[in-house]
This record gives structure tokens, C-alpha cells and sequence, in this order.
């Protein structure tokens, strides 16, 4: 999927996590994540970021996660969110989000 | 007369007038007066406060304590070094302490707990020697065995006579019970009293008298009890800890110590101060009372002994509004010292007496030790509080908390601080199933006759580890920034200063 426009997924409360993607400055991917547990589960969620980001197929763009102690499956859930928004996406890939 | 006789009178002092040693006694108006300071920093010249020395205050109003912060202010502006901060606790409120850590002010601490900016600015390395945290009972008895010598305790009461006749239930900003600040007036060296109105003599009741009075001087404003329900002492309405409260409260219900007559406290937590919520129709159906509650004291067990299901309420801080109000009609609601509510060094500690308590916690592991001090990231952020007092001394200790607060295990495989052993801990109530110590078996038995979801420790233990992922280790320093006491003073553990 291609990011095409600026989008948002998610909340700022407790457990939850705000997510926003954008085609962003370069041609790259890049992640940024900050988190109330960064130091506990910092690797964790990045990884399930750019595992997420990949099973969708997205390549490029700027994908920032403020993540409030959220489980991977909330995290995974925001992070479809945003990017099937940013992309426009009118059809559901289901294979993709599971 | 026998030589012996003529030793003993030279070794006697000679009448010298009436008032050799009270001289006030010969002006009429100071023989009134003489305690009362036109301002604080009278108070503090007067009191003979010198560097390096222990000062003392009270916590009950908690995060809307306006004393602690005032009275250090002063102090650094009058110039005070080194000194030894022994409140009965700190709280979020403190954070301009940290500016006083900083200069100098203060280099020592002895406390019950710390929150917010504090905590952390401790927590990452802020004092070079490590703060002794106690319990409330453990306070006391490091005060009795003379390691932690308070030289002048400054407590803020609402009201106060001439005197220093004070309590905390009558004038304009009332906390309640002043039971942490009766042990400060019975021991400190030097007592001033910061009174919000000073009523005409003599005041009643007088939960600080007196004969342990040196200063009182009036003070715009000691605390505000709207915030004393703020953080820890809040009222939930959150659906998985009212879930928590009321499975806690079936706990108690078929613990087998749900008697006529039987004896409860619930802690400072969301869950635990909830349980009381559950208790009255289950009291109500069985047709049975509650002999005494004790501890902080919240409006669920005020409502209970309105309603005739508590018979006395034993208070040794009131954890709002409901619970001073009480204090202040209820013959039947006791205003007590923590000496005597949970000092191990005690003649008698009513936690001795208790069959059944609700305690929180912050981290609980697989030995049913329990953390109530640092957060799972290391930094400190809670209190001691009653917890290791009541824990070692009633019937059956409930701890109640969420499997998971946000993505952070609560029951975990090893606690990052141990504050209250496991040895005596029963039950672990959380949203996902209750476990019972392997010390108690007849608990065991009795909750899974009454079809009460018990599982092991581990079991939680597990399922929390398999909904957030294992978190990775903190990292620590070698420096220690806090020495955990338990209740008898011994050393349970010891907290590091966190790493970055």
C-alpha cells in the first residue's frame, strides 16, 4: 500500500496509542516511536510496527506511534487503521490484516 | 540529722521563689500567651533548630498538603543546611523539594512513600545518601529505638488555642484524624504548632495536647482537604476494578473469617476502598456486623457504620471528607496514634487484632511478595504506608490489583522491590482469577467451594506475561538511592538508582 496522504488512527489514552502516517520527506520508510513503556517494550512494539507496516506492503512514508502502554494487538489494530486511511484504500484486504 | 540526710540536702536545690522555674507564671498575660508566635520564622528562631538536625511534619492532607513545602521555603531562606526530612510521607505536592535537595537544605530523608517528580528526581540519583523508607507502624518504632531522633516536628492543624489543645476536625481546612502527627507531638524535641484559627481555650478535642505543645503560631492556610481523595485515596468508577472490588469482597465473604463481630481494612486503592462498596448486602444477608474498621478511613466504611454494619471505626487517617465528618459526630469513631494503630514496638497495635484486610499493590510475584514502592520501570512511585504492618498481623491479607495496568504486568515472576514478604500475604484478587498462597490451604479449599475462579500464581503469572510480552530487565546503577525498612526496622530490600 502507498501512503498518500497525511492520516490518523487511535487515541492518547491509557492502554491505547495515537498513530499518524504520511508520505513523508523521503523515498524511505521511517518509524518513530516514543512510548510510556519504551524501556521494557521499546524493541517489542517496533517490532510489531514495521511487521504490521510490511504485511501491508508499505515501503515509504513517515509512520510516528505515541504509544501509551498499549498490547500488540491494539498497536497492530492502529497502525492498519492509519495506513488503510493515508493510502485511501477503498477495498479491504483481509489477508493482509490478519 | 544523720550525715546521710546532710548529703542528700546538699545535693538538693534551695527554694528560690515560686517561679524560679516558671517565671511566665508572674506576668499574667505571658502565663497565657507565651506559646503563641507572632510568625513562623519566630516560631523556628525560638525552637533552637539548628543545621543538621531532624524536622518532622504530617501527611493527612496528602496532595493538598500546604505545610511541608512552606516550612522548608522558610527554612532555606533563613538559611538551613543539611537538615533530615522526616514527614510520616511525601507526596506529588512535594516536588519544590527537589530544589532544596539541590541547595543543600535538606540531604537526608525518612519517609513513608514518594510520587511524581520527586520520586523520579530521587529515583535517577538526586540525594547522595539513600532515603529510608518505612512503614507507618515502622516510623514509629525507628522514632522509639532512637535512630530517627525528631528535633523539631511542625504540624499543621486547623485548629488550635493558645495552648496548643489541637485537632483536625473543627475550623475551616479539617483533615481528620492527626494520627501520624500524635507520635511527632509525643516525641519530637521541639513541637510547633501551625495553626490555621486559634480558638479560645481550652479547644476540644485536644488530639494534640497541650503538655506536648512548645509553639503555636497561625498560619493562612495548612492544607486543602479537597485533595486529600486525590491519586491513591481516589473513588473508582473504572468497571474492571470495580470488578476486582467486588470478587475481593466474595473473598472475604467465604474466607471463613466473616463472622459475626469480624474485623476489616481496606487500603488506600481504587479496588480495595471499592470493596467496601460490595460488602454491606452480603453483611445484610448474613445478618452479621463488623466488631471495628481500621486505618484510613474512607466514606464506603463511614456509610457502613451509619448504617449500623460498623460498629466502631478506629482512625488513624481519615481519606476524606465523609471520614473527618464522621470523626467529628460519631462517638463511635476513634481517633488513634499510628503507634497505636501498626508499631511493632507497641504494647498493643490494633492491627493485631485484625481478621481481614484488602491491600494493593504495585508488582505481586510468584512468592506473593509484594512491591507498593517503585514501578516495574524502577522508579519509585508509592508508598510503604500500613501495608507490611496490617499484612504481618491480621487474619487473612487480601491483596487486590489488575492483571495488567496498561502493558505492565502486575503479578510478575520476581517483585523489582519487595516491601511486604510473601510469607505474609493469603490471596491475590485480580481481574482475571484469584490465587491463593500454598500456606493457606484451608483458604484454598473454602474459595473453591464457593465456585470462586482460584487459579496459582503462576497461572496469572503466565496469562499476564502472555498478553503484554516479557518485559525486558531494568537496568540499574550500583548507586543505591533507597533503603527499604520493613516494620521491625530490619533492611528488606534496597532500591537503585535507575539507569538514563
Amino acid at each position: 500500500m502507498k501512503i498518500v496522504k497525511e492520516a490518523l488512527a487511535g487515541t492518547l489514552e491509557s492502554s491505547d496509542l495515537l498513530v499518524k502516517v504520511s508520505p513523508g520527506p523521503g523515498t524511505g520508510l521511517e518509524v518513530v516511536i516514543s512510548s510510556e513503556v519504551m524501556q521494557q517494550f521499546g524493541l517489542q512494539i517496533d517490532h510489531v510496527v514495521r511487521d504490521t507496516l510490511a504485511r501491508l506492503g508499505v515501503t515509504a512514508g513517515l509512520v510516528v506511534v505515541e504509544d501509551k502502554g498499549a498490547l500488540d494487538c491494539a498497536i497492530r489494530a492502529r497502525v492498519q487503521t492509519a495506513v488503510m486511511r493515508g493510502a485511501e484504500a477503498q477495498t479491504i484486504d483481509w489477508s493482509a490484516l490478519s | 540529722m544523720t550525715d546521710l540526710a546532710f548529703d542528700l540536702l546538699d545535693r538538693l536545690p534551695r527554694f528560690d521563689g515560686f517561679a524560679k522555674q516558671t517565671p511566665y507564671l508572674k506576668d499574667p498575660e505571658l502565663k497565657r500567651s507565651r506559646k503563641i508566635c507572632p510568625s513562623l520564622e519566630d516560631a523556628i528562631r525560638r525552637s533552637g533548630l539548628k543545621d543538621g538536625m531532624t524536622i518532622s511534619f504530617h501527611h493527612a492532607f496528602r496532595e493538598g498538603d500546604k505545610t511541608i513545602n512552606t516550612v522548608v521555603d522558610l527554612l532555606a531562606r533563613m538559611g538551613f543546611k543539611d537538615l533530615t526530612l522526616a514527614p510520616s510521607s511525601l507526596l506529588s505536592c512535594n516536588a519544590p523539594l527537589i530544589e532544596h535537595i539541590r541547595n543543600g537544605v535538606i540531604s537526608r530523608i525518612y519517609t513513608s512513600g514518594m510520587r511524581g517528580k520527586l520520586a523520579e528526581a530521587i529515583s535517577h540519583g538526586l540525594m547522595a545518601h539513600p532515603v529510608n523508607i518505612h512503614s507507618h507502624g515502622g516510623r514509629v518504632k525507628l522514632i522509639q529505638d532512637g535512630e530517627l531522633k525528631i528535633d523539631v516536628a511542625f504540624l499543621g492543624v486547623s485548629t488550635a488555642d493558645c495552648f496548643g489543645n489541637a485537632n483536625g476536625i473543627s475550623g475551616r481546612s479539617r483533615c481528620g484524624s492527626l494520627g501520624y502527627a500524635k507520635v511527632d507531638a509525643r516525641h519530637a524535641g521541639t513541637v510547633i504548632l501551625l495553626a490555621e484559627e486559634i480558638v479560645p481555650f481550652p479547644n476540644a478535642p485536644a488530639s494534640l495536647s497541650q503538655d506536648e505543645v512548645d509553639y503555636v503560631v497561625k498560619v493562612e492556610q495548612i492544607g486543602d482537604p479537597s485533595k486529600i481523595s486525590v491519586g491513591a485515596a481516589r473513588i473508582t468508577t473504572n468497571p474492571r476494578e470495580l470488578l476486582i472490588a467486588r470478587l475481593s469482597a466474595e473473598v472475604m465473604v467465604h474466607s471463613g473469617y466473616f463472622e459475626q463481630g469480624f474485623s476489616m481494612q481496606t487500603g488506600s486503592g481504587a479496588s480495595a476502598t471499592a470493596t467496601t462498596r460490595f460488602l454491606e448486602g452480603y453483611m445484610r444477608k448474613k445478618g452479621i456486623t463488623a466488631s471495628f474498621a481500621l486505618g484510613g478511613i474512607t466514606g464506603g466504611i463511614v456509610d457502613l457504620h451509619k448504617k449500623g454494619l460498623i460498629e466502631r471505626v478506629i482512625d488513624t487517617q481519615s481519606f476524606d471528607g465523609d471520614a473527618a465528618e464522621s470523626l467529628r459526630t460519631s462517638p463511635n469513631h476513634i481517633e488513634i496514634s499510628t503507634n497505636e494503630y501498626a508499631n511493632a514496638g507497641s504494647k498493643g497495635a490494633y492491627v493485631d487484632q485484625m481478621d481481614l484486610v484488602i491491600l494493593s499493590a504495585l508488582e505481586i510475584d510468584v512468592d506473593f511478595n509484594v512491591n507498593v514502592i517503585t514501578g516495574s520501570d524502577g522508579v519509585m512511585r508509592g508508598a510503604s504506608g500500613g501495608h507490611s504492618d496490617v499484612a504481618a498481623a491480621a487474619n487473612l491479607s487480601i491483596v487486590v490489583a489488575p492483571l495488567i495496568r496498561s502493558r505492565i504486568p502486575t503479578v510478575v515472576r520476581r517483585c523489582t522491590t519487595v516491601v511486604t514478604p510473601g510469607e505474609c500475604i493469603g490471596v491475590l484478587v485480580t481481574d482475571h482469577g484469584i490465587a491463593v498462597n500454598p500456606r493457606r490451604p484451608e483458604i484454598a479449599q473454602r474459595l473453591k467451594a464457593a465456585g470462586l475462579p482460584v487459579m496459582t500464581i503462576e497461572e496469572l503469572q503466565q496469562r499476564a506475561e502472555s498478553l503484554t510480552g516479557e518485559p525486558r530487565p531494568i537496568e540499574f546503577l550500583d548507586k543505591v538511592v533507597g533503603i527499604v525498612r520493613y516494620r521491625d526496622g530490619s533492611v528488606i530490600d534496597i532500591v537503585r538508582q535507575v539507569k538514563g
